[in-house]
């Protein structure tokens, strides 16, 4: 299906994979957009209907979770779900490659390097402990002071960590072009996934690639 | 999975094993796993605890010279709270009616409590949730001053406050009400208070929490006895004095 000479593509994201990433994406950014407005103040004389803000602000951070769980359970979202396995398991070379920032020679990485990795762990935690936090913050009358005090400190915490992830992400994405290529097209160069990915080019070459790698119906 | 199940998996080198469904077992580490619920506890711990690191924190920014500590967590900046929207009101349309147990009920407008004496305070506001914000200037009328331009009547002992979003009450004891730090206020930092803030006009009761400051303040109603407010009735405390109140010990403002 995808003899390894040096033209051909290898399919790395799904026609699902990618849609639920840039959903979370154009999601992500009215959240954090709209909650850095709240919090600073900015934007408020182009913005004024407060209540409608907000609104779009929950609904939108909310939206989040469901738009993940709508992408991840179903029959198609099973590329996200063995993409979530490989992201669980760190091989040694793995941890050897986070523990050198990346200088480790000869690392043989799978389909998705350790920053990668802690990425796809960090965001969708994150997201989680964001919708609960402002959750109690917007549906604050069962809970204490002390609670809605708690929420409003870690909601501010988790925003401020996923305004340094989701800059870090952008920016490494558009150092590595043939990596976002793979987010926007689905594939990416024989060459690239030999030179960056040895681990998973071997998987997706040397076994049946329909079962390694799950691909649009 | 079991260490049983990890040994196994490790057994199939990359590519090699055979199909395992749509949930394949992968070599390696769970790190991700161990990474996504360490968060999630944290945030958990985060929120039962995050009150009392939040009060630490903001104790420190107070002596913070740069104001940067504003923008982290814990630090200070408004939170704009409302229980039922977020009413708007010019100030030609405004007005202030006080009634209940007075000699006179009064009406007065906007222009009427500019021009009557006013008073500038500048101090910190505190909520009961935990922000603070330094040093906010005020300005507006004694609320003694309107009260007696209505005149109480020997039995008036409490005050109700309603705002014109259709939801929201306050109360005080007619001492609490005639101290010199309760302002019927309408200038914040030196401009008309903003519809988040809950202007044009709001009620300030400086050494109490943020809930005693009625905003979009519409109604002073002269009482026999403190009828408990919105937040009261949900059990926050009536006498609400900063730090000594609510179980908290947020330095007084």
């Amino acid at each position: 299906m995808h003899p390894p000479d040096s033209a051909a593509r290898i399919p790395r994201f799904t026609r699902t994979e990618r849609i639920t990433h840039w959903v979370n994406a154009a999601l992500f950014t009215v959240a954090m957009t709209t909650g850095a407005m709240f919090r600073f103040g900015i934007g408020q004389s182009l913005f004024s209907d407060r209540a409608l803000l907000r609104g779009i602000h929950v609904y939108t951070g909310l939206g989040i979770v469901v738009a993940f769980l709508i992408a991840v359970i179903p029959r198609w979202g099973r590329a996200l779900r063995r993409d979530a396995t490989r992201i669980n398991r760190w091989t040694p070379d793995e941890i050897r490659w986070l523990k050198s920032f990346g200088r480790a020679r000869g690392a043989r990485l799978g389909k998705f390097n350790p920053g990668q990795k802690l990425n796809a762990a960090f965001v969708p935690a994150a997201a989680i402990v964001l919708a609960a936090s402002g959750a109690i913050m917007f549906w604050n009358q069962p809970f204490s002071t002390n609670l809605r005090s708690g929420a409003d400190f870690v909601h501010q915490c988790f925003a401020w960590l996923i305004w340094i992830t989701v800059a870090g992400h952008i920016l490494l994405a558009l150092q590595d072009r043939e990596s976002l290529r793979g987010m926007t097209g689905g594939t990416v160069s024989t060459k690239w996934a030999r030179d960056h990915r040895p681990a998973w080019y071997d998987e997706v070459t040397s076994a049946n690639p329909s079962e390694a790698e799950p691909v649009d119906a | 999975m079991s260490s049983r199940d990890r040994k196994t998996s490790r057994a199939f080198a990359y590519g090699r094993r055979p199909y395992a469904g749509p949930v394949a077992h992968e070599p390696g580490t769970p790190i991700g796993r161990r990474l996504f619920l360490g968060l999630l506890g944290l945030g958990a711990v985060g929120i039962a605890t995050g009150s009392s690191i939040s009060n630490a924190l903001a104790r420190l920014a107070k002596n913070d010279p740069t104001g940067l500590s504003a923008i982290l967590p814990g630090g200070g900046g408004w939170r704009y709270y409302q229980v039922n929207g977020y009413p708007e009101r010019s100030t030609a349309a405004y007005r202030l009616s006080v009634g209940g147990l007075v000699e006179t009920p009064i009406t007065l407008s906007w222009n009427d409590l500019l021009a009557m004496p006013s008073v500038k305070v500048t101090r910190d506001f505190q909520c009961v949730t935990g922000w603070r914000v330094l040093d906010v200037k005020w300005q507006g009328v004694l609320l003694r001053d309107v009260l007696d331009r209505a005149g109480v009547k020997p039995e008036g002992r409490a005050i109700q406050f309603t705002s014109f979003d259709g939801a929201y009450t306050e109360s005080l004891t007619m001492k609490q009400a005639r101290r010199d730090d309760v302002i019927v206020a309408y200038q914040l930092d030196g401009k008309n208070i903003s519809t988040d803030h809950g202007g044009p006009v709001r009620l300030v009761v400086l050494p109490m929490y943020g809930y005693k400051n009625t905003k979009w303040l519409e109604t002073i109603k002269v009482t026999d006895e403190v009828i408990p407010g919105y937040w009261e009735q949900r059990g926050y405390e009536v006498d609400a004095w900063v730090g000594a109140s609510n179980g908290r010990n947020d330095a007084p403002t």
